[in-house]
């Protein structure tokens, strides 16, 4: 019984990626991530949704007919997305205002509604908490990497920490839309070498 | 427990019960939120006006006005009642990567004291020059009333951000606007008087 | 902002796949074939302007007038949803022959995140309907316009992919692609200009 939980907590993680295994929610994780701090937040708003659509979804999974469950599941979700969006509005301003549309998009990311409906109406509220932590830790992982790595290369910074110096030169194309596909994608490929060598 | 079957009785009931709870939450975290949020936005802009016109002891974002049939929106800021200056915020469609918004202070003898961007889509490192210094400055202490703002290659006198024309000439047009919102506000004060 | 500039800025300077990263699951999930890819675009279209005028007269007609202004996200999704359902239902019912062509996507947009994402663009920038259903139109063309040359892109690379280092097989050639077509794309801004 350990052993299911903590294999319910770790498969998000790194064997079950939501970004570089299932492709889920890319459309935040090329939008935002032009620094590592917005992907952080990103990842974080993501994941707090996450934790509690699964946990209400879990608890409240008998007493929801099967043939309307999407709709409620939806409407669930969209309510925990605009109680985020209003609380980062009004306590994390900056931060809101960079991430812009793309937090109302978090309703519309396949991560939460994927794991409500192959998770969370499936098993206990305990277990839906551990899946949902390790699904939002894989996927701000994923966003913080990939916002480190455009971060470096294109601003010449880390955390808004810039290295670089007033005259540097940094390769502005990876801050740039074309950059974010580029950068994920050598991400993977250094995904599949590292999960393909220790198979 | 079993799951409920779907009959439509049900369904319309659990629908109905989700989406009122929904809606009470929503409604209570807004509730909550209203003041900082409002405080959060009113801040942004005040200081931005503060950044460019200095001194003022009221709320000139309470005071606003725009002009008709423009997006031109006005802050004028007071010192011991008198109108001291006005922040104007304007904006033109016109950028390389489309729309550019800037705040821009204007003392009420004419003269500019500055601009801040406070929206934009330039290219980085090219066309986002024109929320820098080199570039800004060329405004400040220029008037409003006497003063050309046109490019140098438009017969202007400003120089343009070298490779970003485009973006220079949108935030020029951004100034224009201001300017001429800020004559038109000028006048009627003076009128007012 | 005239109404050829918005389709020229939302079709090729700020496209809504390559430079704004909306849509971006089907884009690439539904791209392997031309035929697809155009499927997949056709549906996007129709659903994508008609919610354009669901939400806009949700929102102004009905949220705005009762200060529920904070409801949007929720209302709009549902709004979607169920206009998809209905948009199922009838071409079932009435044009067979369209609800066979475009009748396996229409599932799929729903959890689009363009579409949603189109719908709130048009109110935060405050458009009148018309401007809103052309901007969603055009946003619509934009993505069809997209995932139509990338999924002639990708249909080159898989009749050679033998050729291809085993290293970016699968996904990675894929994002490759992806960032040449985002990168040909970005030729097109200041366009217009």
């Amino acid at each position: 019984m350990k052993s299911k939980s903590l294999e319910n907590l770790t498969r998000g993680m790194f064997k079950e990626n939501p970004v570089f295994v299932m492709m889920l929610g890319m459309c935040p994780t090329l939008g935002v991530t032009t620094s590592m701090s917005n992907g952080l937040g990103m990842g974080l708003a993501t994941m707090f949704v996450l934790i509690m659509s699964n946990m209400f979804i879990s608890l409240v999974k008998n007493v929801i007919p099967a043939q309307v469950r999407i709709p409620c599941y939806i409407v669930m979700i969209a309510s925990f997305v605009t109680i985020i969006n209003l609380l980062m509005e009004a306590y994390l301003p900056d931060l809101h205002a960079k991430l812009g549309i793309y937090i109302p998009l978090i309703v519309v990311n396949c991560i939460i509604l994927g794991r409500a409906e192959a998770f969370a109406s499936k098993n206990n509220i305990f277990q839906s908490f551990l899946d949902a932590v390790g699904m939002g830790i894989g996927f701000t992982l994923a966003l913080s990497l990939l916002g480190a790595v455009r971060e470096i290369l294109g601003a010449g910074s880390i955390m808004g920490w810039s290295f670089i110096g007033e005259g540097g030169y940094p390769i502005l194309l990876f801050i740039m839309p074309p950059g974010a596909f580029l950068a994920l994608a050598a991400l993977i490929m250094g995904y599949n070498k590292i999960s393909g060598a220790s198979k | 427990m079993k799951p409920i079957k779907s009959t439509l009785f049900n369904m319309v009931t659990v629908l109905t019960i989700v989406a009122i709870c929904s809606a009470a939450a929503i409604g209570y975290v807004y509730k909550i939120t209203k003041a900082p949020i409002d405080d959060a936005k009113n801040g942004n802009i005040l200081s931005a006006i503060k950044e460019i016109v200095g001194v003022f002891d009221n709320n000139p974002f309470e005071e606003r006005t725009s002009i008709s049939g423009s997006n031109v929106e006005l802050y004028p800021a007071r010192e011991k009642g008198t109108i001291t200056s006005v922040a104007i915020k304007s904006s033109s469609d016109e950028g390389f990567g489309g729309k550019i918004e800037l705040i821009i202070g204007i003392l009420m003898d004419g003269t500019i004291t500055g601009y801040k961007i406070v929206e934009q889509s330039e290219t980085p490192g090219l066309g986002t020059k024109v929320t820098e210094p080199q570039f800004s400055n060329q405004f400040v202490g220029k008037n409003a009333y006497t003063d050309n703002f046109d490019l140098k290659k438009d017969g202007g006198e400003i120089d343009a951000v070298t490779g970003a024309t485009i973006s220079s000439r949108a935030v020029v047009g951004a100034v224009k606007n201001a300017v001429e919102a800020y004559n038109k506000f000028a006048g009627a004060t003076h009128n007012e008087k | 902002m005239s109404l050829t500039m918005i389709f020229i800025s939302a079709i090729l300077v700020n496209n809504i796949v390559l430079s704004q990263f909306l849509g971006i699951c089907p884009f690439l999930g539904v791209s392997k074939k031309i035929s697809t890819a155009a499927g997949m675009g056709a549906a996007v279209m129709f659903v994508m302007t008609i919610s354009s005028i669901a939400t806009w007269l949700v929102y102004y007609k009905l949220l705005a007038p009762n200060g529920l202004e904070f409801m949007s996200t929720v209302v709009f999704i549902l709004v979607i949803a169920s206009l998809v359902q209905m948009v199922e239902i009838i071409l079932k019912k009435t044009t067979p022959a369209l609800y066979q062509a475009l009748g396996i996507y229409l599932p799929l947009i729903t959890t689009n995140c363009a579409v949603l994402g189109v719908a709130l663009l048009s109110i935060q920038k405050q458009f009148s309907l018309i401007y809103a259903v052309c901007f969603s139109l055009a946003n619509a063309i934009g993505f069809t316009l997209a995932i139509i040359l990338f999924a002639g892109l990708r249909e080159r690379i898989d009749s050679t992919a033998y050729a291809l280092p085993k290293a970016v097989k699968g996904t990675p050639i894929v994002l490759i692609t992806a960032a040449l077509l985002s990168l040909a794309f970005m030729g097109f801004s200041g366009i217009g200009k």
